[in-house]
């Protein structure tokens, strides 16, 4: 007989094993179950090669994997089960897709011949997550399964990052196959990082050049295209100011003179009025996203608009530019910058200064360094970022707690916030600080939740036991979902609509998974408390019951301008 | 801006699911498909929708680049009827007595440039090809005069009056990257 050298054949569930080992794997996020049997069974063997991390809840699962990759640039993996696995799996999806985070998601389906018969935990996966995802692949045949892997790999980390489901069925993972992994990167129909157009560059760096008055914004485009550095020679070599949207927040340290803050709902006063004074708006990476423009119809009509983005359909979607540079920030900022005048702006940039105070006085004093009643958010997170040297890694949940940890964290290192940003997802705060640590474990991993988010993924607690994940938790209780309760007080005649909670003894439950803990309320337990969390590198848990009725301010109203500023008092 | 009726030209990969990828991207918007038509192109392996719609040139715009954007399709482009050459099909069902008791056949024949699919003793089956309006205008007439049994139009075919098809330059790029890549 010809043809007697046969390669050997491996299962299917091996072949996705050694795929995801090809695309350098190392750690994943997931839950067994039926469908998913013979590849957990596979996972079996390869302990010493990819470290499983077994979440309590597959959502739990989603949002470690982002954490994971918003915090290392590597693809967040998850492996779950069909049917509710994949449901419960949707949240952190679409959570990925709305802040463009690179993860991969593996979930069982029942067999091949079954589909399509409504069979135990069945159901249409790739129907229900084709709008959420970049792509979504069934693989009904194990042939299918190192081609399939790498295209998701591929597609998930190039480009603009993003989720990729694959739903494979269960006769495929326990089908033979001959392994052959060949690594994806070309797709015909997909051009990842668009080719720069020198005509745009040149139209850009005019407008710059011409400018009196520029201002630049940093999206996370900035941190997904590892263009700090370009971004810095950027606007230094033009002495442009620049803010940052919520997830361009560390892009640029907050020390760095050009860093002018937080743009948006409940950010910073100056780079919100100086976007209606500019003559320049340089866009960078970034989505112009209704919480950053509110109204747009009078949202920097005075400017002329340059928008970066790696992603044509960003282009004139919510704004209309008069520049569009497309491709990755990585080339098209020093391409730009090549062509820049060196120049300095100081006046400009000096009247950034009036706003500054003004905010100083009518809000951070009072947040952040009050001298008598109750705890305040801000002064928790001042005081935490302080202790932490503005090192650490903060990872939020959703609400007050969020806008608090971002306005006054300051950021030292880039990838240092990680919020679901889009999706505006609560109970992302544990499970995704718990994938931030394992993706970064030799930073300190800081995760502010309020007592509403902490109680939506709060089973998360067991897998922290278990893999002993040294993340400090800090519940900023106000007892009340704080951010709901915030609207109802200023534009619902304070109708206090459920969101009033009765809360259970948080540090006695992190007792019960054997995580340390402690609860204050007094400004002189304070520092200690915060030492204390961080004397080492075990989880625990900080209870601060902060004021029952503090607010975010500064605050545009939804819709509204970005000049129409409420400061509180 | 106005509302007008644009086609939208997609070309794709050849794979499962694909028509549900483009057509969440209307519903999340709410608007309503108007025609619908899909057919392996001229290229082997790729296929070709051709969608039509009533939307703003801005609306029509951001679709067709959400429609790019996603990973299986090769190209989306939208045209308004100026740039196109187009058609959709009709088949009117009729009853053969009807037919025959009020008018001539030829006179048919010649007034709508229709042809004769199929004719039997108690049916007739017309075709005309033609613009929506022109199908249109014959059913009610017909309806009105002898009646009309069933009657069924296609979704839009359209060619552009370029010379040669958008897709033809990306495919020959794509290629180009791909040799380049592998050297």
């Amino acid at each position: 007989m010809k043809n007697m050298e046969t390669k050997t054949k491996i299962s299917g569930a091996k072949a996705l094993i050694e795929s995801l080992i090809h695309e350098g794997v190392e750690t994943i996020f997931g839950y067994p179950g039926g469908a998913i049997m013979p590849t957990f069974d596979a996972l079996y063997d390869y302990d010493k090669k990819i470290n499983h991390i077994l979440t309590r809840h597959e959502q739990g699962a989603t949002h470690a994997a982002q954490g994971y990759a918003r915090v290392s640039g590597k693809v967040g993996v998850c492996l779950v089960t069909s049917g509710p696995a994949a449901t419960n799996a949707i949240t952190g999806i679409a959570d990925a897709m709305l802040d463009s985070t690179p993860m991969v998601v593996i979930t069982g389906q029942v067999g091949a011949a079954l589909l399509g018969t409504d069979a135990f935990q069945e159901i249409d996966v790739v129907g229900i997550s084709q709008p959420i995802t970049k792509w979504a692949y069934q693989i009904r045949k194990a042939d299918d399964i190192a081609w399939a892997v790498a295209r998701a790999f591929y597609i998930a980390r190039s480009g603009r990052p993003g989720p990729v489901v694959l739903d494979i069925a269960k006769s495929a993972q326990v089908q033979e196959v001959e392994f052959n992994y060949k690594p994806c990167n070309f797709i015909r129909s997909y051009i990842p990082i668009p080719e720069i157009n020198p005509t745009q560059i040149s139209d850009a760096a005019k407008l710059i050049n011409g400018a009196k008055k520029p201002f630049a914004l940093v999206g996370q485009g900035v941190v997904l295209a590892n263009a700090e550095a370009e971004l810095k020679a950027f606007l230094e070599k033009a002495d442009i100011p620049a803010a940052w949207t919520l997830l361009g927040a560390s892009a640029m340290p907050t020390e760095f003179r050009l860093n002018k803050g937080f743009l948006g709902m409940h950010g910073n006063v100056a780079p919100n009025m100086k976007t209606n004074e500019c003559d320049v708006l340089i866009a960078i990476g970034m989505r112009f996203d209704d919480r950053v423009t509110g109204d747009l119809a009078t949202y920097a009509k005075q400017a002329k608009i340059i928008h970066l983005d790696i992603d044509i359909a960003e282009i004139n979607k919510n704004v209309m530019v008069d520049v569009a540079v497309i491709g990755t920030a990585k080339e098209t900022l020093p391409a730009i910058t090549a062509q820049l005048n060196t120049s300095k702006h100081t006046e400009w940039i000096d009247t950034f200064k009036e706003f500054e105070t003004e905010e100083y006085d009518k809000v951070i004093k009072r947040e952040v360094f009050p001298e008598t009643g109750e705890l305040t958010m801000g002064e928790v997170i001042h005081k935490i970022s302080e202790a932490t040297q503005n090192k650490a890694i903060v990872v939020t949940d959703v609400g007050q707690n969020q806008m608090m940890a971002a306005r006054y964290s300051n950021y030292s290192q880039t990838r240092s916030l990680v919020t679901s940003g889009g999706l505006g997802t609560m109970g992302f705060g544990i499970p995704a600080a718990m994938g931030a640590k394992m993706g970064a474990p030799e930073r300190t991993v800081l995760m502010y939740s309020g007592d509403g988010g902490f109680q939506m993924t709060i089973q998360e607690l067991g897998t922290i036991m278990q893999e002993q994940i040294g993340i400090k938790m800090i519940i900023l209780n106000n007892h009340f979902l704080g951010m709901v309760r915030q609207w109802q007080e200023m534009f619902f005649e304070e109708r206090y609509s459920f969101t009033k909670m009765k809360n259970p003894d948080f540090v006695a439950i992190a007792k019960a998974y054997n995580i340390d803990g402690k609860e204050i309320s007094e400004r002189s337990d304070l520092d200690k408390t915060i030492a204390d969390m961080l004397k080492d590198d075990k989880p625990y848990l900080l209870v601060v019951n902060v004021e029952m009725k503090g607010m975010v301010y500064p605050m545009i109203p939804a819709g509204g301008s970005v000049t129409n500023i409420i400061l509180g008092e | 801006m106005e509302n007008k009726l644009y086609t939208i030209t997609v070309f794709s990969e050849n794979t499962v699911g694909l028509l549900n990828q483009i057509t969440i991207i209307f519903t999340r918007r709410a608007i309503n498909i108007e025609t619908l038509s899909v057919s392996p192109s001229a290229i082997k392996g790729i296929h070709k929708f051709t969608i039509t719609i009533f939307a703003t040139e801005d609306v029509v715009e951001k679709v067709v680049k959400q429609i790019d954007k996603r990973v299986d399709i090769l190209k989306a482009y939208y045209n308004t009827d100026d740039d196109l050459i187009y058609q959709e099909i009709a088949l009117y069902k009729i009853a053969t007595d009807k037919l025959l008791q009020q008018e001539s056949i030829e006179g048919l024949i010649r007034k709508y440039h229709i042809r004769i699919l199929e004719m039997n003793e108690s049916f007739v089956v017309l075709q005309k090809a033609g613009h929506y309006e022109e199908t249109q205008q014959m059913f009610e007439e017909l309806s009105d005069s002898i009646g009309v049994l069933q009657f069924i139009r296609s979704g839009r075919v359209a060619i552009t009056r370029s010379k040669v098809e958008r897709l033809t330059d990306m495919l020959n790029a794509r290629k180009k990257h791909e040799t380049e890549q592998l050297k």
